[in-house]
């Protein structure tokens, strides 16, 4: 599945976490790719293990993690055969990566000045001065009001919306090929949320970078992402273009986080949740993981793991419900609006197709 | 700044004041007199020595007469040696005094940062393991214990290193060694549990996804911020360093005011005990002033400004 598109494959990885309470299985069989230009976003909630795929991908692992199996290759090099040495190379220059909160994420005894020049003198041997200058033009790019004389400021003295930006100067100062963003508005107040996914937007069309956008926030996904992989106990239980998620969801798990999110017209006074936690991973259990919190499973849901079915060229989910003998079921009254939207969404795009010839839909799907 | 050094210095000037007056009446109340040998001495003789020494007089006033000369810079003149100003008297002493609490202050510093980073650095092996044990060896064993164990060891055994005496700065090393032990081992436990914490913190790992080397992470973020609390422990480690080498400097026989203080008590020598007292008061207080302008270099969030804002 060698693909010129594709500037990262993960294939079949697998992490363990060794505690003294046995192997925490974080990672359990994870696939997936990353295009050229293209804004994936990783969803799941806490303990999914979206944040440790980020961060094996960085090579940047707790000394307890133990990758079991898989390839990350990054233009074509498996980065987990590299050494610490070529990782440092990568880290900063070709790949780099903002964290979740801006307020602990800056050294605090040194100048953001210095702290954005730092990849620049890290990768690109560049001197102090030269590397301040470049800082400076980083700091106006994303929006920092007044940058010649906050240059030698320290991150105290900035807000939190700020720190964020001063974060991504930094991230993106070395014009990176992939940037991770680990849940970069999960600790900003909403109205600078927005701000903040704005500048990435902006950002990633200037220098033409492809994003790793992780997140528990499905309502960040729509507006950022081009496609979403749903991530749940350490696997990923369904991907697609970020319309096929959220008009056409085919995993109930899914069906579970769409119809948990509160939309303008979300009535009653209750909102609605997924029963349950998450299941152990230390014993994870046999089947589908989501088996015990879910409402429409099916007894070999308990057997067997379920594998990827097709739904599109671009869609996949592991459910057994979408196995052919698999009985029919009705996913939740907001989950079969949503589909039937994206039907109309679909037989109008037909239609226009029909009329104006092919278009870029066309050639996502090849 | 400058107003903030004012305000300082004025607090400083306080300070002395309090520190003056209480030891003055608290070494009033000691029991005993100057006097090696009363009893050989005639009750006329006694009440002459005490006119010529001032001490017939009520103690409100002796300590008034004692705070008129102090802020002329006149301390008086020792009991013990006979017609020596204190002034000089303490003068010629403090210079051996400073060297070996310097040199003990920096050696175990310096030392101390290196074996807690090293601890820190290599968390749960066998380096972090030794360099704990090495602390708790030096917080528990106290610095005289230490300075015989030397003496017997390095300087009789072993020859290294001469026993006694003073001379050159090969006689400094072992007094150095047994000051130096307690904030070598104090500064070792400090860094190390903060650099733990530093290393697990958000803006270490961004350091490292920056693509920084481990020994750049190390030097250039980890290290500053872990210094951060070890700055106020030197304080304290100061005045470790001074009542230890009132005992240190009388088992080498250092020429300092630490010994000199000890045979000034023992002797209720007045003069020569408030001279020293308001010494060591004053080398804390400068000390304290030091290191909270240190705070403000080594962390801008609590820089001292002039600003307003």
């Amino acid at each position: 599945m060698e693909n010129e598109k594709n500037i990262l494959e993960v294939r079949n990885l697998q992490v363990n976490f060794k505690t003294y309470a046995g192997d925490v299985k974080a990672i359990r069989d994870v696939s997936f790719d990353l295009r050229k230009g293209e804004t994936l976003a990783i969803v799941g909630e806490s303990g999914s293990g979206k944040s440790v795929t980020t961060r094996t991908i960085m090579g940047l692992n707790a000394s307890n993690a133990d990758i079991a199996s898989g390839t990350i290759k990054y233009k074509g090099d498996d980065l987990l055969k590299k050494s610490e040495k070529e990782m440092e190379a990568i880290r900063g220059q070709d790949i780099a990566e903002i964290f979740q909160d801006p307020m602990t994420s800056l050294d605090p005894t040194m100048k953001i000045g210095r702290q954005i020049a730092e990849p620049l003198m890290v990768h690109k041997g560049m001197k102090k001065e030269k590397a301040l200058a470049q800082a400076l033009e980083m700091m106006k790019l994303v929006g920092i009001t007044d940058a010649e004389n906050r240059i030698n400021d320290y991150p105290h003295q900035f807000s939190g919306g700020m720190r964020q930006r001063i974060v991504i100067a930094i991230a993106l100062v070395n014009y990176p090929e992939i940037l991770i963003a680990d849940e970069p508005t999960t600790a900003l107040d909403v109205t600078i949320q927005a701000q903040i996914l704005n500048l990435m937007k902006e950002l990633q069309d200037k220098i033409s970078t492809s994003i790793i956008f992780i997140t528990h926030d499905l309502g960040v996904v729509a507006g950022m992402a081009d496609r979403v992989a749903v991530m749940y106990a350490g696997k990923i239980v369904e991907y697609g273009t970020v319309d096929e998620i959220f008009y056409n969801p085919k995993h109930p798990y899914t069906w579970g986080l769409l119809s948990s999110m509160p939309t303008m017209d979300t009535g009653g006074d209750e909102l609605p949740s997924i029963p349950g936690t998450p299941p152990d991973l230390l014993d994870p259990p046999k089947g589908d993981a989501f088996a015990a919190r879910n409402a429409y499973a099916l007894k070999i849901d308990t057997e067997k793991e379920p594998p990827f079915f097709k739904v599109s060229d671009t869609h996949y989910a592991a459910t057994w419900l979408m196995h052919p003998d698999a009985p029919e079921v009705t996913p939740p009254a907001q989950i079969v609006e949503r589909q039937k939207k994206y039907a109309d969404m679909q037989s109008k795009l037909v239609q226009t197709q029909r009329t104006t010839g092919p278009v870029e839909e066309e050639e996502e799907q090849q | 700044m400058a107003k903030y050094l004012a305000k300082r210095i004025f607090y400083l000037v306080l300070t002395l004041f309090i520190v003056i007056t209480v030891t003055f009446f608290l070494m009033k109340l000691l029991p005993g007199t100057p006097l090696t040998n009363q009893a050989k001495l005639s009750k006329s003789q006694i009440a002459l020595i005490y006119e010529q020494y001032g001490l017939n007089k009520p103690v409100w006033q002796q300590y008034l007469l004692y705070l008129a000369g102090a802020v002329r810079g006149n301390f008086g003149t020792s009991f013990q040696f006979s017609d020596q100003p204190v002034s000089y008297l303490l003068s010629s002493r403090i210079g051996p005094s400073l060297q070996i609490g310097l040199q003990a202050m920096i050696f175990g510093v310096i030392i101390g940062i290196i074996v807690g980073s090293f601890g820190a650095m290599k968390q749960n092996t066998w380096v972090d393991t030794s360099a704990t044990f090495v602390s708790i060896l030096g917080i528990s064993i106290p610095s005289f214990v230490l300075a015989v164990l030397l003496q017997y060891y390095l300087g009789l055994k072993l020859g290294w290193f001469p026993i006694a005496e003073w001379g050159g700065f090969i006689y400094t090393v072992l007094p150095t060694l047994a000051l130096g032990a307690t904030p070598l081992a104090e500064s070792a436990r400090f860094v190390r549990t903060e650099m733990v914490d530093v290393l697990s913190s958000d803006y270490i790992e961004l350091a490292k996804a920056k693509g920084l080397s481990r020994t750049g992470v190390i030097y250039h973020h980890a290290l500053r911020n872990s210094l951060i609390p070890l700055i106020t422990i030197v304080g304290p480690l100061a005045v470790n360093i001074m009542t230890g080498s009132m005992v240190v400097e009388n088992i080498f026989s250092i020429p300092g005011i630490g010994e000199q203080f000890v045979k000034s008590v023992l002797t209720n020598d007045y003069p020569t005990i408030m001279g020293l007292t308001i010494i060591y008061s004053f080398m804390l207080c400068v000390v304290l002033l030091f290191t909270d302008i240190l705070y403000g270099i080594v962390d801008p969030r609590i820089r001292i400004t002039g600003k307003a804002n």
